[in-house]
């Protein structure tokens, strides 16, 4: 536990010297501020029309984190494409590989700094919609169902993106590679629409982006947060299994 | 002699699909001693250095480290090795002194002897002014042993360190070299290298790599002790081979053109003397006499050059 906790601390704090991650956190930050500004000045012109099952809450927090999903999808990859590819292009992946740690414990403690990261992005996610918490009444569960549901969808962009780092040395390949498989899971739900397709309900439930409907709309279900945590898990131990793979 | 064995390898073997890269290969490392790996380049001395740190998996053998198997418990025997691979493999983005900081931690330093840790190693490789400074902006010979630093930080009983110096200039190799010299005082090293003189000047024992198989096995001292090589005399009456070979001291005798002969000696023997005096008696008109020190140089190139020649030499021997 010491050595993920380590491990952590040293990843996030390399994230942190590059400017990868400040470049990505200054422009998520602008585009999410501009659909926001947007969303609350259409949301001010619609006032009054009589719409009262639409609240501000709703409105905001559910269109803005909707879109949120489309941008994080974009930038994770570049997130995660360092993580193991730099450092085996670098040569530094040795360190780890000699050093008395688990495999298992170096993939949880790169994955564990890369929460570290996720988390500031959640922060900054939760700061636009606190900004409206002295003029209006928000309906915080509501918004934290949507900020959950964020970190969970990241969580598994992340680990999903860890993986590809792990199969190749060039972090170029690793983000266009973890870009390509987060977009196909995805877009599964795609096939669900259609009716000739056998299992249609099954690739409807694996996809990426159903289990995130409800999170936003404000309803916690046990299974959808089951779904990430699974997809995660099943990703990180792949990277275990193409770590040991490496020394064979 | 029977100082604690520290690495016991046996039967290591490593193929790369239908290559093999090492052949079994069987290592002895005893405390104290610093024992150089030659080899040409492509040897497989790498490779070895590799599967001896659990970098690599050996397609067959095992490797313990102070008892403790490498493959059933990686953890525990890794924790009495420092490696240093042919790379640095240092983060260029964080300070000295923060990356010295992790690597204790990986190798399970205490929290609180981090500090005297990363210290006392910066002391030992002549980083203690740049600690503050980023590993990316080091010279080549600084990264250099910034990566030593990281393979004794947790004073490790075994330190391997692969070619460490590679791509130094000579100041610098000089610097590493005593730094690899004075590790040995109280850590037991595996050094390698395709250097001669390196060897030669920090080793306590040498052993050779040739295509993925361990050719040579010796002390440095038998290496320099063994000073005599094979003689080479020369007769204008040559006597019967027979002759030369009932003198003491005389293993094998082998014409090499008229007159000339190329005399092998049995171990520890120096039969010169006995030579010139048969040849006086025998009035067998002696006009050269010459032994070749043997050197490591010398043995390397005859162990490493290749094999066709060597058979040619054997057969010559056998007609």
């Amino acid at each position: 536990m010491t050595n993920v906790l380590n491990i952590a601390r040293y990843e996030l704090r390399r994230i942190f010297l590059s400017p990868l991650a400040w470049a990505v956190l200054a422009i998520v930050q602008f585009i999410m501020g501009f659909v926001f500004i947007n969303l609350l000045v259409e949301y001010a012109a619609n006032a009054g029309m009589g719409n009262d099952q639409f609240g501000v809450s709703d409105y905001i927090g559910g269109s803005l984190y909707g879109f949120a999903t489309i941008l994080l999808l974009l930038v994770m990859p570049l997130m995660t494409m360092r993580l193991f590819a730099e450092e085996r292009k670098s040569n530094s992946l040795t360190l780890l590989f000699s050093a008395p740690v688990s495999l298992t414990e170096i993939v949880l403690g790169k994955f564990a700094g890369l929460l570290g990261f996720i988390g500031v992005v959640i922060l900054l996610m939760a700061l636009m919609p606190l900004a409206l918490n002295w003029s209006t009444d928000l309906d915080w569960g509501r918004i934290v169902a949507g900020l959950l549901g964020l970190f969970l969808l990241m969580m598994s962009f992340g680990a999903a993106g860890l993986f590809v780092s792990s199969c190749t040395r060039e972090p170029t390949i690793a983000a266009v590679g973890s870009f390509g498989l987060l977009l196909v899971v995805w877009l599964l739900n795609i096939l669900a629409y259609n009716d000739s397709i056998p299992f249609k309900e099954l690739f409807g439930y694996l996809s990426l982006i159903d289990h995130y409907e409800s999170l936003r709309r404000g309803v916690f279900d046990t299974a959808d947060a089951i779904y990430y945590v699974l997809f995660s898990a099943l990703f990180l131990s792949l990277t275990v299994l193409r770590l040991d793979m490496e020394r064979n | 002699m029977d100082s604690e064995v520290l690495i016991e390898a046996r039967g290591l073997t490593r193929r790369y699909g239908p290559t093999v890269a090492v052949e079994t290969l069987d290592l002895t490392l005893r405390k104290g001693e610093i024992l150089g790996l030659l080899g040409p380049n492509g040897a497989g001395k790498s490779t070895t250095m590799k599967m001896l740190t659990g970098n690599l998996a050996p397609s067959d053998g095992e490797t313990r480290i102070k008892g403790v198997s490498l493959r059933e418990e990686p953890k525990a025997a890794k924790r009495h090795l420092g490696y240093l691979p042919e790379q640095p493999p240092v983060y260029p983005e964080l300070t000295v002194d923060e990356y010295l900081r992790y690597c204790a931690g990986l190798h399970g330093v205490a929290k609180a002897d981090r500090d005297a840790a990363v210290d006392s190693a910066k002391r030992d490789c002549g980083l203690g002014d740049v600690g503050h400074r980023l590993v990316g902006n080091l010279s080549k010979g600084y990264q250099q042993r910034v990566g030593i630093a990281q393979a004794i930080i947790h004073r490790p009983p075994v330190v391997i360190l692969d070619e460490p110096t590679v791509g130094l200039d000579p100041i610098q190799i000089r610097e590493i070299r005593k730094l690899i010299k004075d590790l040995g005082a109280n850590h037991s090293v595996i050094l390698s290298s395709h250097i001669l003189p390196e060897i030669q000047a920090v080793c306590s024992r040498v052993m050779i790599i040739a295509r993925g198989r361990v050719v040579y096995n010796e002390s440095i001292d038998a290496t320099r002790g063994s000073g005599v090589g094979a003689i080479t005399l020369g007769l204008r009456r040559p006597p019967e081979v027979s002759a030369l070979q009932g003198i003491v001291g005389v293993r094998r005798v082998r014409a090499i053109e008229p007159g000339r002969f190329h005399i092998e000696h049995e171990d520890k023997a120096d039969p010169r003397e006995a030579l010139a005096e048969a040849a006086a008696r025998g009035n067998w008109g002696l006009y050269e006499l010459s032994a070749q020190a043997r050197t490591l140089e010398e043995i390397f190139v005859e162990l490493t050059s290749g094999d066709e020649q060597r058979v040619g030499d054997i057969e010559k021997e056998a007609a």
